[in-house]
């Protein structure tokens, strides 16, 4: 079938279905399903929104209408100030640029080694690291809680580095495998008949064509990590070294009452940097995650 | 894609070619594996340390007496470990809780991420807006998810109290997370909410990758919607359809995260999981021969679920 048939069958069968009797219905539904997905997914986060922003008074009052009423940022103040949530807060960052930054190393070397070197058993160093991404992570912590105790590295942020290691070096290795595999080899081939050496081919040549693959795998990593919620839980001990998950769990908690107020400001500020991630970088996420799950 | 690279790699390229007055041919190949030997060697020595050693420990753990709260430790235990897990009256619920809540949250994601994927495979104008809104849920931090539904389902604070107020329905003044069925309900629609758009990215992909013109052809031969879908799409969604599954079915089946923020494992010990049970194995009652054998069953299992995945769908080799 050339083009042209093809073309015309496609715009005949437009005209066919906008002409349709059951067009408008299935079109109003087809809206009404996207409008149901949407709302299911960002209504919780409005719900914790106009929580965060309640009073004692009106928490006390429980729910009353679904408008937000006086709005008040005093949780979000607390949390700083009161509940100490900044230290956390660092501590998630500096645990996760740290994982991310070891993680693109190590698998930027590896992911060249498996893609641009005739290294022996690279389908089984692809299928041992693949199995890395199903492996139990409850069964990690026991004997890296006795190998922590015994090094004296438990509450550190090397224990938490390592671990977390974890979530994001089999994708990391995986992904950029891939993209280095697609760089086409003669390219570096020609540089070094150029007269440059390895090294410098790998600088300028495919590094910077490697470069979307290295900000996927970065983004993806630091997304993993900062999600972290197991490992902290086991190996942070006092709370000045807990994350910011791990600080939520235990904020806002007395004995009588659960301060949902300074838990959704808590939750709502961990969430508002990953919420800016995913909609400035969406594209290169799905490409990296489809992309690590297709291949 | 390697089979076509391996083949290359037989042929000496260029890259051989050029230095090959300085030496022969099979020290170059030896030079050029020993640099991709040493530039792998980090990751998986890295990747080693924290999968291959923890379960070589837990191994010998299972069979050992490893518990620090009942010492001495170190001592032979024989299966006694193992036999335990049959005698202790947590170990079996927890297994069948673990897998009824993976079958049921693995058959709801991909349900329905497999409408949301169908649905946005199809062109309308702010489709990438949508697409970002319904994927941010995955981004978020599971602590997120667990206390934004924590939050939802609260008598006082809580939205789906308030909506079956207002409409007037029952169950209006539950206590959602103390009671059994309605904790289970509250931890699936807290997993369901933060999992599903990732199958629905997986099948969204798998969907762009099938090519138009088969549609319209399907088209011309007066396919209906349902016949499409069935004969077309299903079976040439299958290797992404695939991915989701083994990828849901193995992180559902270690859930842990949201268990023990939402429900602590409770009422009682109604919702407890594996994972949950072998945290309090391993961290509360430090006694890691008994964790040991928890995780060894846990990696046997996981083992399992993956073989019946590949068994089942034959799935080829792509390395």
């Amino acid at each position: 079938m050339n083009q042209l048939t093809i073309a015309a069958v496609r715009s005949a069968g437009a005209g066919r279905r906008r002409r349709g009797p059951g067009q408008l219905t299935r079109r109003t539904g087809f809206f009404s399903l996207l409008a149901v997905f949407v709302v299911a997914s960002l209504f919780p986060f409005y719900w914790i929104v106009i929580t965060s922003l309640k009073t004692p008074a009106e928490i006390a009052q429980g729910t009353t209408s679904l408008l937000p009423g006086h709005m008040t940022l005093s949780n979000y103040i607390d949390d700083f100030t009161q509940q100490d949530f900044i230290r956390p807060l660092i501590n998630s960052v500096i645990v996760s640029v740290s994982t991310t930054v070891l993680t693109v190393v190590l698998a930027s070397l590896a992911g060249y080694a498996l893609s641009r070197t005739r290294i022996r058993g690279k389908p089984l160093i692809l299928g041992f690291v693949l199995v890395g991404a199903f492996f139990p992570l409850l069964a990690m912590v026991g004997p890296l809680f006795i190998v922590y105790r015994n090094l004296g590295l438990l509450n550190s942020y090397p224990a938490l580095i390592i671990a977390c290691l974890i979530y994001t070096l089999p994708l990391a290795v995986w992904l950029l495998t891939n993209y280095f595999s697609q760089i086409p080899r003669e390219l570096e081939e020609a540089a070094i008949v150029d007269g440059t050496t390895r090294v410098q081919a790998l600088r300028k040549v495919i590094m910077p064509v490697a470069l979307p693959g290295v900000f996927t795998v970065t983004i993806l990593s630091f997304i993993l990590v900062w999600n972290d919620f197991t490992f902290a839980l086991s190996f942070m001990q006092t709370p000045d070294r807990y994350t910011a998950p791990l600080a939520i769990v235990t904020l806002g908690q007395s004995q009588y009452q659960t301060f949902y107020n300074l838990i959704d400001a808590a939750v709502v500020i961990i969430s508002l940097p990953i919420a800016l991630i995913v909609i400035f970088a969406q594209r290169r996420i799905v490409s990296g995650l489809t992309a690590g799950a297709l291949k | 894609m390697t089979t076509a690279r391996e083949q290359r790699a037989a042929i000496p390229g260029p890259l051989t070619r050029a230095r090959a007055s300085r030496g022969p041919q099979r020290t170059l190949l030896a030079q050029d594996r020993r640099l991709g030997l040493w530039l792998v060697a980090p990751a998986v020595i890295v990747l080693l340390a924290i999968t291959a050693y923890p379960l070589a420990y837990n191994l010998w753990n299972s069979f050992h007496h490893v518990d620090y709260l009942a010492p001495p430790i170190g001592g032979f235990a024989g299966v006694s470990n193992y036999a335990n897990l049959f005698t202790d009256h947590q170990f079996l619920p927890a297994f069948a809780h673990t897998a009824g809540f993976t079958v049921v949250s693995v058959a709801v994601e991909t349900l329905v991420g497999l409408a949301i994927a169908l649905a946005l495979n199809k062109p309308f104008r702010g489709r990438g807006v949508v697409r970002a809104a319904v994927f941010i849920p995955w981004a978020v931090p599971t602590v997120v998810s667990a206390e934004l539904w924590k939050t939802m389902f609260d008598p006082q604070q809580g939205f789906v109290n308030y909506l079956l107020t207002e409409l007037h329905l029952p169950l209006a003044s539950t206590t959602w997370l103390d009671g059994t069925w309605t904790a289970w309900i509250a931890l699936l629609i807290a997993d369901a909410w933060r999992n599903t758009p990732f199958v629905a990215i997986v099948l969204l992909g798998g969907l762009q990758v099938i090519p138009r013109d088969i549609y319209e052809a399907a088209k011309l031969d007066g396919a209906s919607a349902w016949q499409t879908f069935r004969r077309l799409t299903l079976p040439l969604l299958k290797p992404a359809l695939i991915v989701a599954l083994i990828f849901r079915t193995l992180s559902s089946f270690m859930i842990f995260d949201v268990v023990y923020i939402m429900t602590g494992g409770g009422p009682g010990t109604s919702t407890n999981v594996l994972s949950y049970l072998n945290y309090q194995a391993f961290l509360t009652d430090f006694d890691f021969g008994y964790g040991g054998a928890i995780s060894v069953a846990m990696i046997v299992m996981a083992l399992i679920i993956a073989a019946v995945y590949v068994r089942t769908f034959r799935i080829e080799q792509t390395t």
